[in-house]
């Protein structure tokens, strides 16, 4: 095979001709991120389009295109790193992924990848269409909502056979995956795992197999997060008219997991009591507000109109409005029933759970009583919101490291591993 | 006799699975949906795993995995439709046949659906029973038809014999498509020409695809000659799925020998021996007419053996029907569906005339084309030079709808102008066109003075106009113009890559927002980047255009968006339904 010569963002590389250019890439010290390539697959399935690229000038997924003389091929442009960056969040906002209630989490592509292109928050709003759990196959549990639809499964796990255990079923924006019962049972173990380690997300799962690795140690995971603890992030802030500021804080339809994070910080909550006040907060347990704040940190999304009314009076008593953690962005995990109507979740909670009184199963309802939403709103949706942490929840030198930017007007940087979160 | 050579539907070069369509109609047909048991027996017999025959069969609309009723009922819900008064019709149907749309009424004698564009616009609003046309349906129509049905009536008997509504030809005798027909005119001219004369002849008229890309035909032929594998196809393209495009039927219902001609010449040219037409399964109702088209063919000495008198040509063509897909009209995803596969499109990786249909040499072309090809060879080069503008030769079927006096099909020399067009059709208050169905563009009346033809892609100068023409006045909204087009990509998208899939559901969203008042003009901003990033980044052909129009609207009726949605709204509350998100929760009040 003879050797071409082909350019990236303007650099000269050398690669095998016709060999594949997310390959060449990586040879020659490119990284072009992807989803759905793999080497053997032939043709390539372009199916996430992850890699997008200009290829001679033209959009087109690095993974369908070969090496030939003078290619030239842009990759880290400002534009197409915003477009791979929307396709992950395109692909969070269409499954349902709850990356904390995931055995897949820290193990996953499809998270590494949002990690990798600095995805914080989807652009896009989330779908929260209602997807299938298949219990049925023996040895599986297919898991729709946190397929991407790569198509890795399809194209690789045959049976002995030669018969195909995955294919994609229905089309447009019901296409899934569907799994072949009776081949499933002809898998051997291995082959069925393997099945779940090309998995890209967690919707392939084995059954007793899926916790096996350890959190903490997995492929994804260089160091734990908690090992980083800085404690100079609480540093007086220098200059000579510092003065002290107020915060206040909330939970809404959150689980105050975001606000034991920044309890998190253990001790040096004392040298923090110097530099700010806590107005309304839990943790003052100062209900209602007493002056008007500098900033307001809120945890949760709203569930119900009590929510909103506290959210309304938080963006009106705050000059700047923070929320923190994946709830209250876009939801997180509550918006789990968001896949369901309002009224089956009251039923089945309310009138036919196997703990309801007989004769007393009636879905509460008084005028003292907030009245529940049909679904959970990011608190984006209900008010402007200045500043977001995401993270679930995220790290305490996070929030405090943005707390004392905002409020001081300093610089700060984050390590990898205080933005992981898993 | 025609279909001699065929054993179920397939030539004998074919696999078994290229059946696989067929085999799946004719248990629709039969048992009205397509059984667990007969996936499971079709699987046994293909040697597949079942979810791949789920695979195929959940693929297509009108493949049904529950029983879809004795009588099944598609009516169309194309915006043209929508326009003529679709909801009336689906009102009525619903009282009349006791199913709510999109179910089976109790009793399981109506299956009542919506379904996009079935190709009868000029003739809306308009419905297929058991795949035999309505049209022209108003509410006392559609209550006896189904009465008659009740009464044990048969579709067949009662169904539209539909008009082919042909309003313009050029002037002078100058018509290319519709001019007087005898069978064998245009294969004559093959043994004088010889390939190469034939696509000299292609290329003298610079004749190009009229699917939409306007690839010259020449070239896509020439290219498949150099092949040498062997056997090669031609595939007629008769998919036509863009809603608004109805000259396709027009054509197969009024000049299918031409088709089949420039079906044959095409494969005299590159060394072809098959041919296949892929007929979209809403124009089900022509399949007798073509296969007596066919026999009338062999018949004729033109198909079969040393076709034309040509000794050693031989060339015989069988019909493929679709099954109610928009993306099987692109060519790749057509070619999946005839092996028996789910129509999803290939990665451009190789090219159909490299490596096509069975992974052999194989031209695709539109109905249009091949028609125009066989003219052209019966016309000569510089008689078919004669029409249309330079560097933009010959005439182009228009399928003209919507709001005006006079829809159907015009045939015009390329270079018409839009006004032109307007004004014959006789448009009433013009406001809003969309040309080439949704995924083309849409215009306003500021370009009006450009001039239809194939000259620029880019639409700076002229317009390009792939077939479909729908025309909407001042009082239409143009936000449930778009909404329509966007439900009509999120269930047409073959769901394999993400920008597509997820997207277009991502658009509708954004537009229900916009429908619902909660907008301002950050939501349009955001429509217009996410549209593009669905552009730059989609798989085929549909998710690249299915944003075309959100884009092309937002800029070119600006004026109307403006006055329509609000400055960004930089307040510190945001839009919000209070009433409707609590709504659910408020039926519980005791």
């Amino acid at each position: 095979m003879a050797t071409c010569t082909f350019w990236i963002d303007g650099k000269k590389y050398e690669a095998e001709e016709g060999s594949n250019l997310v390959d060449a890439a990586k040879e020659n010290g490119v990284f072009i991120p992807s989803l759905c390539y793999f080497k053997h697959i032939d043709p390539p399935l372009g199916t996430c389009r992850t890699c997008t690229c200009k290829i001679n000038g033209k959009f087109n997924p690095a993974c369908t295109e070969s090496i030939r003389e003078g290619l030239k091929v842009e990759v880290n442009t400002p534009e197409l790193v915003d477009i791979r960056k929307a396709l992950i969040e395109m692909m969070f906002s269409e499954g349902n992924h709850f990356c904390p209630a995931c055995e897949k989490s820290g193990n996953c592509d499809l998270q590494h990848m949002g990690y990798e292109l600095k995805v914080s928050v989807s652009r896009f709003p989330h779908l929260f269409k209602d997807r299938l759990i298949d219990y049925i196959p023996k040895r599986m549990v297919m898991e729709h909502n946190r397929c991407i639809k790569c198509r890795r499964c399809v194209e690789e796990v045959f049976t002995s056979d030669g018969k195909r255990v995955f294919m994609y079923i229905n089309r447009g924006n019901d296409t899934m995956v569907g799994i072949d019962y009776e081949q499933e049972a002809k898998l051997s173990e291995s082959e069925a795992e393997n099945a779940m380690k090309i998995c890209p997300t967690g919707a392939i799962i084995v059954r007793g197999k899926s916790l096996s690795i350890p959190f903490g140690d997995r492929v994804f995971d260089l160091q734990s997060s908690q090992k980083h603890f800085k404690h100079n992030v609480i540093e007086k802030p220098k200059g000579a008219n510092f003065e002290k500021k107020t915060i206040a804080t909330v939970s809404l339809a959150g689980c105050f997991g975001c606000h034991m994070s920044m309890l998190d910080i253990d001790t040096e909550i004392l040298d923090i009591a110097e530099l700010v006040s806590f107005n309304k907060s839990p943790l003052t347990d100062i209900k209602t507000f007493t002056q008007r704040c500098h900033l307001g940190l809120v945890e949760g999304g709203c569930c119900n109109t009590e929510n909103i009314e506290t959210l309304k009076k938080f963006r009106e008593m705050c000059d700047l409005l923070v929320v923190v953690g994946e709830c209250a962005i876009w939801g997180g995990l509550p918006a789990m029933r968001n896949t369901i109507p309002l009224g089956e979740c009251l039923e089945e909670a309310y009138l036919n759970s196997v703990t309801s009184e007989p004769g007393e199963n009636t879905v509460p309802y008084h005028e003292d009583l907030p009245k529940i939403l049909d679904r959970i709103y990011g608190c984006n949706e209900i008010v402007k919101v200045d500043y977001t942490i995401p993270g679930c929840p995220p790290s305490p030198n996070h929030i405090w490291k943005v707390v004392r930017s905002l409020l001081w007007g300093e610089d700060y940087s984050l390590l990898y591993s205080e933005f992981k979160y898993d | 006799m025609s279909l001699h050579s065929l054993q179920n539907n397939r030539f004998s070069v074919e696999p078994a699975r290229s059946g696989l369509l067929s085999e799946l109609w004719r248990l629709q047909l039969l048992n009205k949906h397509i059984s667990r048991e007969s996936i499971k027996s079709l699987a046994r017999q293909h040697e597949l795993a079942e979810i791949e025959v789920e695979g195929v069969t959940s693929f297509y609309h009108f493949f049904h995995q529950k029983p879809a009723g004795k009588h099944t009922v598609y009516i169309n819900n194309s915006i043209i439709s929508e326009l003529k008064g679709f909801e009336r019709i689906r009102e009525t149907l619903e009282r009349e046949t006791g199913a709510h749309l999109n179910s089976v009424d109790p009793s399981g004698t109506f299956g009542l659906f919506a379904t996009p564009c079935i190709g009868l616009s000029d003739q809306e609003p308009a419905a297929l029973i058991d795949f035999y046309p309505f049209t022209n349906l108003n509410a006392l129509k559609a209550k006896e038809i189904i009465q008659k049905l009740k009464q044990g009536k048969l579709p067949e008997d009662l169904c539209d014999a539909p008009q082919d509504n042909i309003r313009y030809t050029p002037h002078n005798n100058r018509t290319l498509f519709f001019a007087p027909y005898e069978r064998g005119q245009a294969i004559k001219q093959l043994s004088g020409l010889g390939p190469d004369g034939v696509i000299g002849q292609l290329r003298l008229a610079e004749l190009s695809g009229r699917g939409g890309a306007a690839f010259p035909t020449w070239k896509k032929w020439d290219t498949c000659r150099t092949y040498k594998d062997s056997p090669k196809f031609i595939v007629c393209n008769a998919d036509e799925g863009e809603p608004g495009t109805f000259k396709d039927r027009v054509l197969l219902n009024n000049q299918p020998g031409s088709v089949l001609e420039g079906m044959i010449i095409a494969g005299y040219a590159v060394g072809a021996s098959y041919g296949i037409i892929y007929l979209r399964g809403e124009y089900r109702w022509l399949l007798t007419k073509l296969e007596n088209e066919i026999v009338a063919f062999h018949d004729k000495g033109i198909l079969g053996s040393d076709v034309g008198g040509i000794k050693g040509f031989n060339f015989d063509i069988r019909i493929e029907v679709g099954a109610g897909a928009y993306v099987c009209g692109e060519e790749t995803a057509l070619l999946e569906s005839i092996e028996g596969k789910r129509g999803e499109p290939r990665t451009k990786w190789y090219y159909p005339v490299e490596k096509g249909y069975l992974q052999l040499p194989t031209v695709v072309n539109n109905v249009e084309t091949f028609a125009a090809a066989a003219r052209l060879l019966q016309l000569g080069s510089s008689e078919y030079l004669k029409r249309g503008i330079p560097g933009s030769p010959g005439t182009k079927l228009i399928s003209v709808s919507g709001d005006c006096k006079l829809p159907g099909i015009y045939e015009i020399e390329w270079g018409m102008t839009v006004a032109e067009l307007l004004d014959v059709c006789g448009a009433e208050d013009p406001f809003f066109i969309q040309v080439s169905g949704p995924s083309g563009e849409c215009i306003s009346l500021k370009e009006k003075y450009k001039r239809i033809s194939m000259l620029d892609l880019m639409a700076q100068k002229d317009i390009r106009c792939g077939g479909s023409f729908m025309i909407f006045n001042s009082h239409r909204d143009l936000v449930h113009i778009l909404m329509n087009f966007s439900e009509f990509f999120k269930h047409e998208s073959c769901g394999v890559c993400t920008p597509c899939r997820a997207g277009n559901f991502i658009i509708e969203r954004k537009l229900e927002r916009l429908n619902n008042g909660l907008a301002d003009m950050n939501d349009l901003k955001e429509l217009k980047s996410w549209g593009t990033i669905m552009k730059s980044a989609s798989r085929c052909g549909l998710g690249k255009t299915a944003s075309n129009t959100i884009i092309q609207s937002l800029e070119k009726f600006d004026d109307y968006f403006k006055a329509r949605f609000s400055e960004t709204d930089n307040s510190t509350y945001k839009k919000f339904n209070h009433s409707a998100s609590v709504a659910e929760y408020e039926q519980y009040k005791p």
